[in-house]
């Protein structure tokens, strides 16, 4: 028998990315633009939140890591806890996680280590979330004047939160640096498509305290765990 | 800019729920074209694992026979009874047949 | 029931063959098809009903979606996401059904839109405590299966065939939330409080959606006719108390009517008045939440409208582009 250690900052950073985005993405619900989407939104958000069960079992237990950590203590990027905005806010930050996500899980479920056995599991359900956001870049990058405008609005916005995605993780045995550049040529070949630009601004905040992998997130992040976790933590102890 | 354009039309669903059998009508959905109809048929129909294949046609393109042919179309081959195995009779104790 | 008119018999215009035809399939137990002809009437009772089957589904969502985010484990976190999610799939089935009828979902959710087209009261109720998702699984989701299971055998083709289907679903909704209320009421104090809290004000709004006495009904003779409806609305409603109150018990959970109490003659459950004035105020839109939730659907299609317009562009230059590289081959 052979005992390998849980890379554990690892397995929270990909679970936090994941329960976090499942989260923003199950804020949709009621909400969405048409019928159909109401169901594909759910079916994304429904993905991630098995994926991060997943990895926080790995770890301890899921509930006491999802609703009893502080916000300092989340590793997630904080591309995923921006708000949902407008549709088109919703699908660039979708475009950039899921190419990444992708990309990780491919890479990750090569390899020897724990984590192989989720990513390998997961890549499937990622590589449906990647074609959602591509299509719907598509559609709303060559749609209407509008929603050009609006798409690439998103994608500038989003721009500063995606160079976090390339810092190394502690555990997490991918190489950033070309993991970086398979995700632009990505990217970039889907925004290309869409007739939009890729955006050339700062990848990144210039602030040396660091961002989610620190532990350092922004501001609305605070207020949805607060009404993540209130009604766990109202009842210590309780089950559900 | 709102009104007729932003009606997507509808599309009629078929799945085979798995493989050695055909498709079979679903039901319907409304999507802006081909490709997001097969994703949407996916996520609305196929939800439990229900199947490993599917179709999307365009509602407007099917052609169907028309309840007013009813008679014409279907009641000749009713009086065919020849065209099924049971109408014959074969001697007793033969086999494979 | 003498008096129930014949299935066809609404319609004095139409040629006394297809009338003929129509009745015979229907008292034969046959399913009527979408191309088949019909009644004005049969087609006008159930768009209706499809309709207003429809949005009550899509109405539904919002409040269970109102704690999504706040559900206190991710499991329950999971389970309500793909509850949600179903009712949103059913919403689809149903409107589907109700297209072969010949109106279109976007002229359906416009009367709904616009107040002209009715959905369940029961969503005009707000769900205050996490234990509104169990008490609405179990009670708001019972009362449901139990009107729904019958209509697996309308009369109308689409309409049963989408309900074999939203039926199958549904028993996974009811038993989630009756495992939940279990878990509460076994659970701690305020736990227990919880649960008892919501089965109290969910009961009687459960009880009301099986619609008005029989004998104040108006559209239920003519349904059965038309074997639309199977069972009556005070019939189906006994149906459900008897089930609920041995399912109370083991919850550990009183239900919040005095005068219930086992009728040994009858065989069922005897239960006290249902309060129709508060029924028919909920129903004029006066209910707790009306406004709410009509607001926040019509919100949802008003903000999505750049989506779909920005789709069906696209779609168009697709369809452009490709027929130019054909007259260029």
């Amino acid at each position: 028998m052979t005992t390998t250690t849980v890379p554990t900052t690892a397995a929270l950073s990909l679970a936090d990315d994941a329960l976090v985005l499942s989260h923003r993405l199950g804020e949709w619900i009621g909400h969405a633009p048409a019928l159909e989407e109401e169901v594909a939104l759910a079916n994304i958000a429904l993905d991630l939140l098995g994926q991060a069960r997943f990895l926080y079992s790995m770890v301890g237990d899921e509930d006491e890591l999802a609703y009893l950590r502080e916000e300092r203590a989340f590793r997630n990027v904080q591309l995923v806890e921006q708000p949902n905005g407008d549709f088109a806010t919703t699908i660039a930050r979708q475009l950039y996680f899921s190419c990444y996500q992708g990309l990780l899980y491919a890479e990750l479920a090569a390899t020897e280590g724990e984590l192989a056995a989720l990513a390998a599991r997961a890549v499937k359900e990622v590589a449906y979330h990647q074609d959602h956001a591509v299509q719907w870049t598509l559609r709303l990058g060559d749609g209407t004047p509008e929603s050009r405008t609006r798409m690439q609005r998103a994608l500038d916005a989003l721009w500063r939160y995606t160079g976090e995605l390339f810092a190394p993780v502690e555990g997490l045995p991918v190489d950033p640096g070309a993991l970086r550049e398979r995700w632009q040529d990505a990217v970039g070949a889907v925004i290309r498509q869409a007739t939009l630009t890729l955006p050339d601004g700062p990848d990144h905040t210039p602030w040396a305290a660091g961002a989610g992998r620190q532990g350092i997130h922004t501001e609305p992040f605070g207020r949805m765990l607060a009404e993540m976790q209130h009604l766990h933590r109202a009842h210590p102890g309780a089950s559900w | 800019m709102s009104g007729e354009n932003t009606d997507w039309p509808l599309w009629e669903v078929f799945v085979r729920s798995r493989r050695g059998l055909s498709h079979s009508h679903a039901g319907s959905l409304h999507a802006p074209d081909a490709t997001m109809a097969l994703r949407n048929a996916r996520d609305l129909f196929t939800r439990r694992g229900e199947g490993v294949s599917i179709w999307v046609v365009p509602a407007a393109a099917i052609t169907a026979s028309s309840p007013d042919e009813k008679d014409p179309f279907f009641e000749p081959a009713a009086d065919k009874t020849y065209r099924h195995p049971t109408f014959y009779t074969i001697p007793e104790g033969v086999k494979h047949l | 029931m003498t008096t129930a008119p014949a299935a066809g018999a609404a319609d004095k215009t139409a040629p006394a063959e297809l009338v003929a035809e129509f009745d015979a399939v229907v008292s034969a137990d046959g399913r009527v098809e979408p191309r088949d002809w019909m009644p004005d009437a049969y087609r006008t009772t159930l768009i209706r009903q499809i309709a207003q089957h429809a949005h009550s589904e899509i109405i539904g969502m919002q409040p269970e979606a109102n704690w999504i985010t706040r559900a206190p484990s991710l499991r329950r976190k999971a389970i309500l996401i793909a509850k949600v999610q179903d009712e949103a799939g059913h919403g689809l089935y149903l409107y589907g059904a109700a297209e072969t009828l010949g109106v279109s979902r976007e002229e359906l959710l416009d009367k709904l839109h616009s107040g002209r087209q009715r959905y369940s009261s029961i969503f005009n109720y707000p769900t205050l405590t996490w234990a509104d998702m169990g008490a609405i699984g179990w009670l708001v989701d019972g009362a449901a299966i139990t009107n729904q299971v019958p209509l697996c055998r309308c009369s109308y083709g689409p309409y049963a065939r989408a309900m074999v289907r939203v039926c199958k679903e549904e028993s996974f909704h009811q038993r989630q939330g009756y495992e939940l209320l279990h878990t509460l009421s076994h659970g701690t104090e305020e736990q227990h409080a919880m649960a008892q809290d919501a089965v109290n004000r969910w009961w009687w709004p459960s009880l009301m959606m099986f619609g008005p006495p029989d004998d104040e009904s108006a559209h239920s003779a003519q349904s059965m006719a038309w074997r639309i409806k199977r069972h009556s609305n005070d019939e189906l409603r006994q149906r459900f108390v008897d089930i609920c109150v041995p399912q109370a018990e083991a919850l550990g959970l009183t239900l919040p009517d005095p005068n219930l109490r086992w009728n040994e003659e009858r065989g069922r459950w005897d239960f006290g008045a249902i309060d129709w004035e508060e029924f028919q105020q909920v129903l004029r839109g006066n209910g707790p939440c009306n406004e709410q939730r009509l607001n926040q659907r019509r919100t949802a299609h008003e903000e999505g409208a750049w989506v779909r317009e920005a789709a069906a562009a696209y779609a168009a230059k697709q369809l452009t582009r490709t027929g130019q590289e054909a007259m260029a081959v």
